[in-house]
């Protein structure tokens, strides 16, 4: 702090910025640690290979989504299926 | 029975293994039989700030393969009673520490010792996982700059989802915050999150705030840790700490920017 600091007025509060910054970041990446553990995506994929022997899907129409409600948790899977002409024909 | 602390932090470079040494200091300093374990396989440096790093013959890696056992390669320090130090291995690969190794090699720790430091690597991979996998505590070491804050999150979410604790459904590993590198007239200026900030965003108690101080540094280049520089302000925030940790009630010290005389404040300079 300077002479020259006096005259200053402290307009430039960069640690207001790196709080609010933070507050953002951190909680969206709480977010997504709760609401998807590590192994979300490997299930996905190998859903998306089951289904596609029978049905072509692609990667959109698997929605794969983890619920924490009081003591358990909830799976909810949800499979779109294509309309019937665009299904391959059965084995 | 013995506790395991982690000293973590997830970014490097904001002062944790200042921060295990001085706090393991601190605790054999007030009687506790204390080993500090440097987790970082392949940069160990715990040794360099303990001052310790001509005796190092045997290393945790050697435990762990049983090329050597426990009392070979634990080092005792000369100026403290109750402490003794275990070296990391320079030469070999962080896939080294086995869980198995690494809870077998605690196991015997625990026989003889009340604390067990453990100094975390930088980073989330197999060495910090390791190090802070058994913990009971631990101590999150963040300095007031975003990316240090944002990775204390991190490895707080890792504490509370991939510890012993969390996979066995124990009661969590005991978080404690440590705020280092603090610049008080910095944080009153608006140019550094202040304390309150850091808390505000971590949400974990408060264990002890360093300030910045150049004893840090005199004390790295020495090998004796800050804590046994207690006319500085950083060895006396490290006692403070460990005293708070003991569960003394201790109001938090070099929080407030020291006043200035006229002169040095007309002139600049801090």
């Amino acid at each position: 702090m300077g002479l020259f600091d006096y005259f200053r007025s402290p307009q430039n509060k960069s640690a207001a910025l790196a709080k609010e910054r933070l507050q953002i970041i951190v909680a969206h990446e709480r977010g997504s640690r709760r609401s998807s553990p590590d192994y979300l995506p490997a299930l996905k994929k190998e859903l998306l290979e089951v289904v596609r022997k029978y049905v072509p899907i692609d990667q959109s129409q698997v929605k794969v989504h983890l619920d924490r409600e009081g003591g358990y948790e909830v799976l909810e899977l949800n499979i779109t299926l294509p309309d019937d002409e665009q299904r391959a024909p059965p084995h | 029975m013995a506790t395991v602390i982690v000293v973590t932090s997830g970014k490097g470079g904001v002062g944790k293994t200042t921060t295990s040494a001085s706090f393991a200091v601190g605790l054999a300093q007030r009687g506790y039989r204390t080993a500090v374990i440097d987790f970082d396989v392949g940069l160990r440096n715990l040794d360099l700030i303990m001052g310790c790093e001509r005796r190092v013959v045997y290393d945790f890696v050697n435990v762990i393969n049983s090329e050597a056992n426990l009392n070979q390669a634990l080092i005792r320090d000369k100026r403290v009673e109750n402490l003794y130090i275990l070296p990391a291995s320079q030469t070999r690969d962080k896939e080294a520490l086995t869980k198995e190794g690494v809870e077998r090699v605690l196991g015997e720790l625990r026989e003889s010792f009340e604390y067990i430091v453990c100094d975390s690597p930088a980073g989330i991979e197999r060495g910090a996982l390791m190090a802070l996998y058994f913990a009971d505590e631990a101590l999150v070491v963040t300095n007031p700059e975003v990316s240090s804050v944002r990775d204390s999150d991190r490895i707080l979410g890792i504490l509370a989802s991939r510890s012993r604790r969390a996979e066995q459904g124990d009661p969590p590993v005991q978080e404690h915050l440590v705020l280092a590198r603090y610049a008080p007239e910095r944080a009153h200026r608006g140019d550094m999150l202040s304390v309150e900030d850091v808390l505000e965003i971590l949400g974990i108690p408060l264990l002890g705030v360093i300030p910045e101080s150049p004893a840090v540094l005199q004390s790295s280049n020495a090998g004796v840790p800050v804590i046994l520089d207690d006319g500085s302000e950083a060895g006396a925030a490290y006692g403070d700490l460990v005293d708070r940790f003991l569960g003394k009630n201790l109001p938090h010290r070099f929080l407030t920017a020291q006043k200035k005389g006229f002169l040095k404040r007309l002139f600049g300079g801090s």
